[in-house]
């Protein structure tokens, strides 16, 4: 049985898959997001150090990982989209920027509370701040450039580009804690060592990391319906539509 | 169940600026980013029906001049 990979590869077919997928994502989004909270509020127990303060983690770590991971599958769509010269690809590209740029505004946000506390500053040039910083101007950059240009096709090219030259940030923010060592600690989670978290902690950032995950599938998905729509409403299918509705 | 009372809880340990700031700026953001594409989708919608009833009008009376 040869798998048709290219089924939902046409904007046609993928609005309506992606209307079905949405719902889905976003119940299972909005489930973690209350077991998640739940758990970093009334489960986890009170740092020995930094007491209540160090529950920002339930939502600082799951939104940095978001805002780079969402970074590489942007930029990876992208790829594809010039590649192949495939449009559904950018315009899904094109729908993940606004939700990264989101979480990596977010991330900057929650960081700050958290630094200054602990810190004692808001904000300070550290390596790892500074490439997360760097990454938000990329996010901006990349919706800008693409809003400037007014032929879809072009913007999306245009728009890989930087999207690719963008990816260079993405170890850089992972690694600077090593490479840099200045002041935002080391990576605490590792797939290879041994947890160096309390268990109801690790699951309650977890969960919450799943549940920003889902988020982003859900909103990304809704963000590109809207765009196949906006870019696809002089063919048939969506007079079609049109008249069905 | 680590609160002793509501007020305890909202208090977070003398924290409460900071990590109540952290959640409700994200809620804000997630909520709002929501909102903003629904309404982008439910003006597009709207834009698409009137221009289908538009052409459907045009159909209908072509004159034949």
């Amino acid at each position: 049985m040869a798998i048709n990979w290219f089924k939902y590869s046409s904007p046609a077919s993928f609005y309506s898959l992606a209307g079905k997928l949405t719902p889905l994502f976003s119940i299972t989004a909005f489930i973690l997001f209350v077991v998640g909270l739940y758990i970093s509020f009334f489960v986890a127990p009170t740092d020995f150090q930094q007491s209540e303060a160090y529950r920002i983690i339930f939502i600082h770590v799951p939104v940095a990982w978001m805002s780079m991971f969402l970074y590489l599958i942007m930029a990876g769509w992208a790829a594809i989209g010039l590649a192949f010269n495939t449009r559904l690809s950018s315009m899904i590209a094109t729908a993940i920027a606004p939700t990264g740029a989101m979480f990596t505004f977010l991330a900057l946000w929650t960081g700050a509370l958290w630094g200054k506390p602990m810190w004692g500053a808001w904000w300070v040039w550290d390596a790892r701040l500074t490439s997360e910083l760097i990454l938000l101007f990329l996010y901006i950059g990349f919706m800008a450039l693409q809003a400037a240009i007014d032929d879809p096709r072009r913007a999306d090219k245009a728009g890989a580009i930087l999207a690719l030259v963008g990816v260079v940030n993405i170890p850089i923010i992972y690694f600077s804690v090593k490479w840099w060592n200045t002041l935002h600690q080391g990576a605490t989670v590792s797939l290879t060592q041994s947890p160096k978290m309390a268990t109801t902690m690790l699951t309650g950032m977890l969960i919450m990391s799943l549940a920003c995950w889902m988020y982003s599938i859900a909103l990304v998905l809704m963000r590109t319906r809207t765009i196949i729509l906006e870019r696809e409403r002089h063919t048939v299918w969506v007079s079609e539509l049109q008249g069905a509705a | 169940m680590n609160w002793a009372s509501w007020s305890d809880f909202f208090a977070m340990g003398g924290y409460g600026f900071y990590v109540w700031g952290s959640f409700l700026v994200s809620l804000l953001c997630i909520v709002g980013e929501i909102t903003l594409v629904f309404n982008r989708r439910r003006t597009l919608l709207r834009q698409l029906s009137l221009i289908h009833k538009a052409t459907q009008y045009e159909q209908n009376n072509e004159t034949t001049s």
